[in-house]
């Protein structure tokens, strides 16, 4: 059983670098002040504000996703099946949006 | 003799290696994460189905509640940090300093729970409930939709933090969380919604004595790396509740 205990596999990679955590950490900081700074300032129109502030937040959620839950290191099936499956199914979603902009153009109370 | 036999039959490729050549409680987790990423873009999805399809939705955040918003998104992402640098001196065996890296990342839990709880009573006295909206009458939604996605994923903080609390302290968590639990019952005015609240703490502690009293163990580097990976997806998904519910409805200028 020695080659699958548990304690092996976790010795084969330590001594990791904490560096690129810190700069990750850094970098979802900093992208945090961008957005309250565009929200404060209210630059963007609604709609328009919308897309941005959710283009900044799936970069942030693709930083937290590939460093702190390590996906990036993980093997290039696991990767792409949760991600796909993920993608794909919370896409799905968006046939409700079709809706809500409806009852926006018919001026409904 | 057992083990050559399973060794042999392991060598032998009877049984399949993992699919995602990793343990299966890694998997396991990730897979739980997954459905409960549905979840929360079900209550993100509906919550924005709201604000789109409703002309006077309320704008109720001003200052106080950004900059009180960023204070817990700052608390969840610094979390995240020593939640990392947990695994990684659990990596290397380190008991003392996983120990103090868990406990830092529950304090930064704990802390957002608290700032988060101090907005819903400030929100609620406003006269926010899930059926009432002081600021349009005809949007009761606002507070239903917010309360339920909030709500959700407070809970699923609370939960996270007893989650590390018991990889850290293990059996000793119990009698922290049972005081926590009676002294927040006691201290907590009972029109508080939050007097109610905090009987998910016993909840918790209950179905932690049963894990903790029938498989007794001392959890491993995988372990804090699962708890862990829960963590960061609380932490995740925070990321878009802070600009959809509170960046959205700013009133600042």
């Amino acid at each position: 059983m020695h080659h699958i205990t548990p304690g092996r596999a976790i010795a084969a990679h330590h001594e990791e670098s904490k560096t690129p955590y810190f700069v990750v950490w850094g970098a979802l900081l900093v992208l945090t002040a961008i957005e309250v700074v565009l929200a404060y300032k209210q630059v963007f129109r609604p709609l328009h504000m919308l897309e941005v502030l959710m283009a900044l937040s799936i970069v942030k959620s693709a930083l937290i996703i590939g460093y702190f839950m390590h996906l990036k290191f993980e093997a290039a099936t696991m990767k792409w099946i949760l991600m796909i499956s993920l993608v794909l199914c919370l896409t799905l979603m968006f046939v409700f949006f079709a809706d809500a902009f409806r009852i926006l153009s018919l001026g409904a109370r | 003799m057992a083990d050559v036999a399973v060794d042999h039959i392991a060598a032998s490729g009877v049984y399949e290696p993992s699919l995602f050549g990793t343990y299966s409680k890694k998997i396991g987790m990730w897979l739980f994460l997954l459905s409960d990423s549905l979840t929360f873009g079900a209550l993100l999805f509906a919550y924005s189905y709201g604000r789109i399809s409703t002309p006077n939705w309320p704008t109720p955040f001003g200052k106080s509640s950004i900059i009180n918003a960023t204070i817990m998104t700052g608390c969840l992402l610094s979390s995240s940090v020593t939640m990392v640098l947990a695994v990684l001196a659990a990596r290397v065996s380190d008991r003392k300093k996983t120990l103090l890296w868990l406990l830092a990342t529950m304090f930064f839990g704990t802390a957002f729970i608290v700032l988060h709880a101090k907005e819903w009573t400030g929100l609620i006295g406003e006269g926010l409930t899930p059926f009432n909206n002081p600021w349009a009458a005809n949007v009761p939604q606002f507070g239903g939709t917010f309360f339920t996605l909030t709500g959700m994923h407070m809970l699923h903080v609370t939960l996270g933090v007893i989650y590390l609390g018991v990889v850290a302290l293990r059996k000793k968590f119990l009698p922290v969380l049972l005081v926590i639990w009676l002294v927040g019952w006691l201290v907590i005015p009972a029109g508080s919604v939050f007097h109610t609240g905090i009987h998910v703490l016993l909840a918790a502690a209950i179905v932690a004595a049963i894990v903790l009293f029938l498989k007794p163990k001392i959890y491993d580097a995988h372990d804090v790396e699962v708890a862990g990976l829960y963590w960061h997806f609380v932490d995740l998904v925070w990321m878009f509740i802070f600009p959809l519910v509170y960046l959205m409805s700013t009133k600042v200028v």
